[in-house]
């Protein structure tokens, strides 16, 4: 296994979903390859755990709302047990004192819970955000473009971008760029009058990263969110069956059926690189092991920083990826229940889908404003999700899991997780109590994960689900640094697959996937 | 010196003394006291932020103490870095183009350092000081550059301009008077040899090294111990004709010497406002300097990837122009009518009675084409230029080979 001839095409790094994805679509090309998990599971921040007796829960993504047709196509996905039906969307409720509101099937196509104005003023909006989403979508799923210089196929990928700009008409085209890099607050202030609607809406466009609805650019949030798909609707999203750990299995599945070597419990210590090229890796034991092509879809600073060191790589590009911005600002909470709870004016069918208490944008800017200074938000937002009344599976019977995405958590917390961490479950209950009275004394076993904590169970730097923030300086040909933002690197054999690529988190496979195509068409 | 802010400083005399900083906007070196009295012409340039002398007293007679006797310029502004450490070696060999590890403890070379475009950042000279301790002296200051690239090295990095006062001592008779001022052995150093010698009870490290094309030497001194190594030499100096000088007739010294100024003959990196006057070493005659077999440096990829795609735009080279009149910053021409390169330097050199200058030039022209090429050179002549258009040939650099300044050990002039 040492000999220095290599033994494999590519040796991936990291077994998330992203990772199975390029290690999947580099076997489907004939390549051999091997693929090595640090962890004793595959799936990364895509799996299902048992986080109590006899309740499971997806570890941090718990909405599939992103996953890339291609990728679906490519690994035949549909054929190893992942189907999404039309059935399976999940409603997005706002909760609020005054009643719920609630946007079903993709995104909205029908608004319930709001007057009739506001309807159709959100019929509206809902259409311009997803014609403009469209134009940015491409962008958002293919390599970014490369500006040294570009193929052809890349620029006739741009020219059909140029081309859906212009027939969005001279008006549209004007609106799409004046809105482009706006805040988020003043589109919906502009368009809509219910602060529920306007609540959710902003905290779907800040969710997940540092900013508030009214920091500049928040607006592109929420366009990365309507470009993703479900089940060929765009913005539409499900609560996968066996939580997102199946999605996993089934790339998995595709990989195992491609003949990948799947490889758990063998973290990677170094990247090898003789002579300014990356040619295998050595893992925590020692072993080592050589391959035509190595990558990294694990965290890009940690590739680079960790991994390779930065003697192999220059200065400026050293400088570029230590200022990558990663500081997770999302925790997330776990709670296993006695029995399902009961929120407020929510109908029974729609506690299947996607709570989410951010009554107003001036409350989730309210939730922020803390967050700048280390400090989490006294009166959290959050995404609540009960996985267990679409998968009975997932909780003992009569009992219920509730998984909810919550913020602001600061990564770097003033005062220090540890002490901060009980205070902020207690802020959270509260929250809870107020949309579901009750719930607290139904609480069986209450899991939170901190930034801090996300960052030492999944291998994320700063805890950030995202592997770096995702904002227009950290996008396109930017991410994760100017200049490399093509998947491969300054180091030849060495590219990246993860997140921390473009077009970013979320569970797409796109970076993985885009990542193989790179290295099949570079017929490495 | 930096105003302390209003909350950190203690109100009271300290803080007042600073208030006037903006009063000396060239400070001095420590040697200025002995400069300033030698000062006849009060010529000053500013050289790093420091007041320094384009002359002192005569711009030929200073040129020909380099030349004939022995010259002492203050190299006190040149930027100085400490840099210390387990890893120091290993940090120096990615920061800068030439192989560090074959540098050996007591020795000196000239390297230069890009960015990760390739691009030159700087060029100096490295001196290994220890296995574990080098100095580092530049045109332009570099510690940003030089803290991040300590990323995850274990080694130091510290300014030492102001700490450290030089020396520069060139010409024939430079030896003999360090011997006569008791630096007994000094003429056992080859060049690029340095050791460290007594100096009023500190230490002053001299160097074989010098930017004149002579036989000469470099001291740095810690800068209390300036003025005491300044007297030393000049007495022991005077019966050898020892001549305090100032940067013109130095600047002339080097171009016969056929050696590059970083922001003179090429636009540093860092400096260059336009995105075509990056210049990458092969560019500027800095080629021989990288070693692509020594493991990666900053700026290997971007360098080689251009020697690949012959991508190299520009070369620098040394010319030999007819008749007498300097070409300084003329146009070069291809066939007396196609622009291809300017002159950054020029000169009648007294040495090799030849009127030399260095131009840059945009490949092919000066690479492989290298006849019929013109400088037009525009010579004021009582309120009108008379426009000369001069034959130029490419011819090798150095422009004067001096057997003294390797000889070794040197003659005692």
């Amino acid at each position: 296994m040492t000999s220095s001839s290599p033994t494999w095409d590519a040796i991936v790094i990291g077994g998330g979903h992203n990772g199975l994805v390029a290690a999947a679509t580099l076997a489907k090309s004939g390549r051999k390859v091997l693929l090595l998990e640090a962890g004793s599971d595959l799936g990364g921040a895509a799996r299902t755990e048992e986080f109590a007796p006899g309740f499971r829960v997806s570890v941090l993504a718990h909405v599939l709302n992103r996953l890339h047709p291609d990728v679906v196509r490519t690994l035949e996905l549909e054929r190893h047990g992942l189907t999404i039906e039309r059935g399976d969307f999940a409603p997005s409720v706002a909760l609020s004192k005054d009643g719920a509101l609630v946007l079903h099937g993709a995104y909205g196509e029908v608004l319930t819970g709001a007057a009739p104005s506001e309807q159709s003023a959100w019929k509206e909006l809902r259409a311009q955000l997803l014609r403009y989403a469209g134009i940015l979508k491409p962008f958002l799923a293919r390599r970014p473009p490369d500006l040294s210089g570009m193929s052809m196929a890349e620029m006739a990928g741009l020219g059909q971008t140029a081309l859906a700009l212009k027939k969005l008409g001279k008006e549209d085209m004007r609106d799409f760029l004046r809105v482009l890099l706006m805040n988020v607050a003043d589109l919906l202030d502009e368009q809509l009058a219910d602060d529920r609607l306007k609540g959710l809406l902003a905290f779907d466009a800040t969710l997940g990263s540092h900013l508030g609805p009214r920091s500049p650019t928040s607006l592109l949030g929420l366009y990365y969110r309507l470009a993703g798909e479900a089940g060929g609707a765009a913005g539409a999203q499900v609560i996968p069956r066996g939580g997102m750990g199946a999605v996993a299995a089934a790339i998995r599945a595709a990989a195992d059926k491609a003949g990948v070597s799947i490889r758990p419990a063998s973290a990677v210590a170094r990247i090898i690189v003789e002579k300014t090229r990356a040619v295998g890796v050595t893992l925590a034991g020692g072993e080592e092991l050589r391959a035509r092509a190595i990558v990294s879809a694990i965290n890009p600073a940690t590739t680079f920083l960790d991994l390779v060191g930065p003697s192999e790589v220059d200065t400026g590009f050293v400088r570029k990826v230590r200022n990558i911005r990663m500081k997770g600002d999302a925790a997330k909470l776990h709670l296993a229940l006695d029995r399902p709870p009961q929120f407020t004016g929510v109908d029974a069918v729609d506690h299947k889908g996607r709570l989410v208490i951010a009554p107003s944008p001036d409350h989730v800017e309210r939730a922020f404003n803390p967050s700048k200074y280390g400090e989490f938000s006294p009166e959290p937002v959050m995404e609540i999700t009960l996985p267990s009344l679409t998968d009975a599976s997932l909780a003992p019977s009569g009992a219920c899991v509730l998984s909810a995405v919550v913020q602001y958590a600061p990564y770097a917390l003033k005062q220090g997780w540890t002490a901060g961490k009980p205070q902020f479950l207690a802020a959270i209950m509260a929250q809870l109590e107020t949309h579901a009275p009750g719930i607290g004394s139904t609480v069986r076993h209450a899991e939170l994960l901190t930034p801090a904590d996300i960052e030492a169970r999944y291998r994320v730097p700063g805890g950030h689900w995202h592997h770096g923030e995702l904002q227009a300086d950290q996008m396109l040909m930017s991410r994760p640094v100017a200049g490399w933002a093509g998947y491969d690197t300054p180091i030849e054999g060495l590219f990246l697959a993860g997140a921390g690529s473009h077009p970013g988190g979320g569970v797409s496979g796109a970076p993985g996937l885009n990542a193989a195509r790179r290295i099949i068409a570079m017929k490495v | 010196m930096i105003p302390q802010s209003a909350e950190a400083a203690p109100q009271g005399n300290s803080r007042a003394a600073a208030q006037s900083h903006f009063r000396t906007l060239r400070p001095g070196t420590p040697f200025q006291p002995r400069i300033d009295a030698l000062a006849l012409k009060n010529d000053w340039y500013d050289w790093a932020g420091y007041r320094a002398p384009h002359s002192l007293w005569d711009e030929e007679l200073e040129y020909f103490a380099i030349r004939s006797q022995a010259a002492l310029f203050d190299i006190s502004p040149m930027t100085k870095y400490r840099i210390e450490g387990p890893d120091a070696e290993a940090y120096l060999d990615r920061v800068t183009l030439r192989d560090v590890t074959r540098l050996k403890p007591g020795r000196v070379h000239y390297t230069a350092w890009c960015d990760d475009e390739g691009f030159v950042l700087d060029d100096g000279t490295l001196f290994r000081l220890s296995p574990t301790r080098f100095r580092l002296c530049s045109q332009e200051r570099h510690l940003p550059w030089l803290l991040d690239s300590a990323f995850r090295f274990d080694v130091t990095v510290e300014e030492e301009t102001e700490a450290i006062a030089g020396l520069a001592l060139q010409g024939p008779t430079s030896s003999a008077i360090l011997r006569d001022a008791g630096f007994a052995g000094v003429e056992r150093l080859k060049v690029f040899d340095l050791a460290a010698f007594d100096h009023d009870g500190a230490s002053v490290v001299i160097s074989r090294t010098g930017f004149t094309g002579d036989l000469g030497y470099e001291l740095f001194v810690p800068a209390g111990k300036a003025l005491g190594l300044w007297d030393r030499l000049m007495v022991a100096g005077a019966p050898r004709g020892i001549r305090a000088i100032g940067y013109t007739a130095l600047n002339r010294a080097r171009l016969e010497a056929g050696l590059i100024v970083a922001n003179a003959d090429f636009t540093t990196s860092e400096h260059a406002i336009r995105a075509d006057r990056t210049r990458m070493p092969d560019e500027i005659g800095l080629g021989f300097m990288v070693d692509p077999e020594k493991g990666n440096f900053n700026g290997r990829r971007a360098i080689l990837e251009a020697r690949a795609g012959r991508k190299l735009r520009h070369v620098l080279v040394g010319l030999e122009i007819e008749g007498n009149i300097p070409a300084e910053h003329a146009i070069v021409y291809h066939k007396k009518s196609q622009e291809v390169g300017l002159v950054s330097a020029a000169m009648w050199s007294p040495m090799a009675k030849r009127n030399i200058a260095i131009a840059s030039l945009a490949r092919p022209y000066g690479d492989t084409i290298v006849d019929d090429l013109w400088v037009e050179i525009y010579a004021m002549r009582e309120l009108q230029y008379q426009k000369l258009m001069k034959r130029a040939k490419v011819v090798p650099r150095p422009f004067i080979k001096l057997d003294r300044r390797t000889a070794s050990p040197p003659a005692d002039f």
